[in-house]
């Protein structure tokens, strides 16, 4: 049952980078990949939360809440291979400044942005 | 259809990802399945993209399954940095490092991998025919 669930939240997270990237696309020319970047920073942020929160929302669901969402939604919906793939890209077009920018941002944005999400936000002084 | 294609390969993806992760675990804290998944998607989908692209066009719902669906779902960028933080908090910030660099590096390099090797694929014949064509 646990695989099920992961599953179902796999179709979910997967759909939904599907959707976001098509409609991140129609609104660049940009070859930069835009959509994927915002994908794998909005998915490290949800993750991290998720990881710090779920649990205490529903704990009568015990460790269901976290296989659909977590594991299955965010898993999914977040990609390594596509970013790889597109730093590759950029790299195989010449485009090597933007390929370390691809890549530094991602890493940057995606560790502050999860940070956030299993920490909260950094309370100032 | 095309969203059906990517939600078959989602589904899968995501249930091929658990079942690694249980399987192999983490050791000493390090996320090695993590690892080894998104390694091992990198090389796929770059033979994947450079095989279906540049080689061997198939059904688009076809690439959609296998290269969104199943192999991005089957990645994951989200549990790597989430994980990178857990290490973090545990005081194993050598580890850490240790893990982001692998992670990045080595995709970078299997994604690469992938590309070349399905260049090589056909290579020869394939080269011959656009030069005939």
């Amino acid at each position: 049952m646990t695989y099920l669930w992961v599953g179902i939240g796999g179709i979910v997270g997967a759909v939904l980078r599907y959707q976001v990237t098509k409609s991140i696309n129609r609104r660049t020319d940009s070859t930069f990949p835009w959509a994927t970047l915002f994908i794998n920073w909005s998915g490290s942020f949800l993750l991290g939360w998720f990881t710090r929160d779920l649990h205490r929302l529903l704990p009568q669901w015990h460790n269901v809440p976290f296989l659909v969402l977590g594991v299955g939604v965010c898993g999914a919906y977040t990609t390594f291979s596509t970013f790889s793939y597109e730093a590759v890209s950029l790299i195989r077009a010449r485009e090597e400044m933007r390929a370390v920018a691809y890549v530094v941002l991602s890493c940057v944005g995606g560790f502050a942005l999860s940070a956030i999400g299993l920490y909260g936000f950094p309370k100032g002084s | 259809m095309p969203y059906l294609a990517v939600a078959i390969g989602g589904f899968f993806g995501a249930i091929l990802r658990y079942a690694v992760s249980e399987w192999i675990g983490a050791i000493n804290g390090l996320n090695i399945a993590t690892l080894l998944i998104n390694w091992a998607g990198c090389l796929f989908l770059g033979w994947l993209n450079t095989m279906t692209t540049e080689r061997l066009p198939i059904h688009p719902n076809v690439r959609l399954a296998l290269g969104t669906g199943l192999t991005g779902a089957f990645t994951t960028f989200s549990t790597f940095t989430v994980d990178a933080w857990k290490l973090y908090q545990n005081g194993q910030v050598g580890l850490a490092l240790l893990y982001i660099t692998l992670s990045v590096l080595g995709g970078l390099a299997f994604s690469y991998a992938g590309y070349r090797f399905a260049d090589g694929w056909f290579g020869r014949r394939s080269t011959a025919g656009r030069n005939i064509g």
